[in-house]
């Protein structure tokens, strides 16, 4: 065993928990499909589906065997490659960001990342092109319509989701997540960064075109949007990423603002910091399926406008004052 | 600034009250394992009745095969020895039905009836043709005194003319005598 080093090893335990946190994600993200169902039925005074397995847990797995045998029709008037390249592009960049997420202490794969919230933000502006490549490489209006809606609203919700962010970032003193869970310790972000928060989670919910923010699917107005020409596994992808991406962001506003991994007892116990943690995901969670339960869908304008006129201005102003206050040194890290 | 405040609590509210249900009675019914409270008038699968005699109440007349919309009705008169007239053989597509009850209605002895019955899935479409074995039941249905060559004044063989309920003895329309 000449090349066994104590670095091989270490680079296979940490690869390993990549691959466990990996597994992870994607499993609560398939259960996240019967999930939603289910919290929507019980919104909406119905069961779901709770006839397969137990409560109906293995609807997952049974809707998977469907989509797994379901034709893949490639449409013979599409942009093939990138037509086949967009919903990979759109799993893959929902996938990475949750690489920048410590979900309990010395867990996570690469939450020291020192540039890590500017990471996600890239990886947003990343995420639109599975959308945007989708839709105008279907060549179909539907598509297409989706996927500029896709492109519009993700550029009009990127700027100040940044900018919300970067109050965070004042009052942390760093990039780096794991420091910004560090800081959430007495005070978690979401008190001083309330409006930082509000602005944050709106663009969180546009970014992954969830419900009152899915202009790029829109059922009653364009089919299905930007992945109106897919079909079996392709479909399932865009699917899966939606759902993945709620994980993902919800995940993050967890750890932004809500303190992470931090909870009575994480300090001493590391899966205590784990539970603490999927529990504040799972309540993000809820809030989006309730979000979707609950609201109707403003028109187009409508979000444009809430985007410019009332996320920027209150995003700006909550930065501006963080900075003050931070600067003034009445409180601060 | 305030429409802006009131839209956001607007919102809030809906959010709130959609969490509420989570409390609320679910209207569903868990139909296997609950079965549905069906009025007795409940149109569902058809069935073929007999008198409180235990003869078969069909006369063959085809009026539910006339005025069946879908034409899923089909059958043949026969006659027995006494007299009575019998379907030979009587069939319904409950493929094709749509449980309107028009037959019923139209049925002169009460023999075509629906039942409060639905559950009438099969697995091979042939299935659903139902021939007159599978349609006629043992009872009387709906209306159980009723016995159509009781009443009506056709004659049979052990039942002359004016032998049935309410009827009065044959007139000679060729005697003028009272």
């Amino acid at each position: 065993m000449s090349g066994w080093t104590p670095s091989l090893t270490a680079a296979l335990i940490a690869g390993l928990k990549a691959l466990v946190l990996l597994l992870g994600l994607v499993s609560a993200a398939a259960l996240l499909i019967w999930g939603e169902r289910r919290l929507l039925a019980l919104w909406q005074d119905r069961y779901g589906p709770n006839r397969v397995g137990p409560f109906g847990l293995l609807q997952v797995m049974a809707d998977m065997i469907k989509i797994f045998f379901k034709e893949d029709w490639v449409p013979a008037f599409v942009d093939r490659p990138v037509f086949l390249l967009a919903p990979l592009l759109a799993m893959t960049t929902a996938l990475l960001v949750f690489v920048l997420i410590p979900v309990a202490p010395g867990w996570g794969v690469a939450p020291d990342l020192n540039v890590g919230v500017l990471v996600f933000l890239a990886l947003a502006g990343l995420g639109v092109y599975g959308a945007m490549l989708g839709g105008m490489s279907s060549n179909s209006k539907y598509a297409l319509l989706g996927g500029l809606r896709s492109a519009a609203q993700m550029l009009s919700y990127e700027v100040f989701m940044g900018i919300a962010l970067m109050g965070v970032v004042i009052q942390a003193g760093s990039f780096r997540l794991d420091r910004i869970v560090a800081a959430q310790q007495h005070l978690w972000f979401i008190i001083p960064q309330c409006c930082g928060f509000f602005a944050f989670s709106l663009a969180a919910v546009a970014s992954v075109h969830r419900f009152p923010f899915d202009q790029p699917e829109t059922e009653q107005e364009l089919v299905a949007g930007y992945h109106t020409e897919y079909s079996g596994m392709k479909f399932g992808m865009f699917f899966v990423a939606e759902y993945v991406g709620i994980v993902v962001v919800s995940a993050l506003l967890t750890t932004l603002f809500l303190g992470g991994w931090h909870g009575p007892l994480a300090d001493r116990l590391p899966w205590m910091g784990f539970i603490w943690f999927a529990l504040k995901t799972l309540f993000f969670i809820m809030m989006f399926i309730l979000l979707r339960g609950a609201l109707p869908r403003p028109r187009y304008d409508q979000i444009m406008a809430l985007g410019w006129k009332f996320c920027l201005p209150l995003s700006l102003g909550n930065l501006l004052i963080t900075a003050a206050v931070v600067l003034t040194g009445t409180t601060g890290v | 600034m305030f429409s802006i405040l009131k839209g956001i609590f607007s919102n809030l509210r809906t959010l709130v009250m959609i969490f509420a249900h989570a409390t609320r009675k679910r209207d569903t019914i868990l139909y296997p394992e609950v079965k549905p409270y069906l009025p007795p008038r409940y149109r569902g699968r058809i069935v073929l009745t007999r008198d409180p005699d235990g003869e078969e109440r069909c006369v063959a007349c085809n009026l539910c095969a006339a005025v069946c919309p879908v034409g899923c009705i089909s059958l043949q008169k026969g006659e027995q020895a006494d007299g009575r007239w019998y379907p030979e053989f009587f069939r319904i597509n409950f493929s094709r039905c749509i449980f309107c009850g028009l037959c019923e209605e139209a049925c002169p002895t009460s023999a075509i009836q629906l039942t409060p019955d639905f559950e009438l899935g099969e697995y091979d479409r042939q299935n659903l043709v139902y021939e007159k074995e599978h349609l006629l039941i043992s009872g009387t249905g709906k209306v159980p005194e009723y016995n159509f060559y009781r009443i009506a004044g056709l004659a049979i063989a052990g039942k002359p003319k004016g032998a049935a309920a309410h009827e009065a003895a044959p007139i000679d329309v060729k005697d003028l005598l009272p």
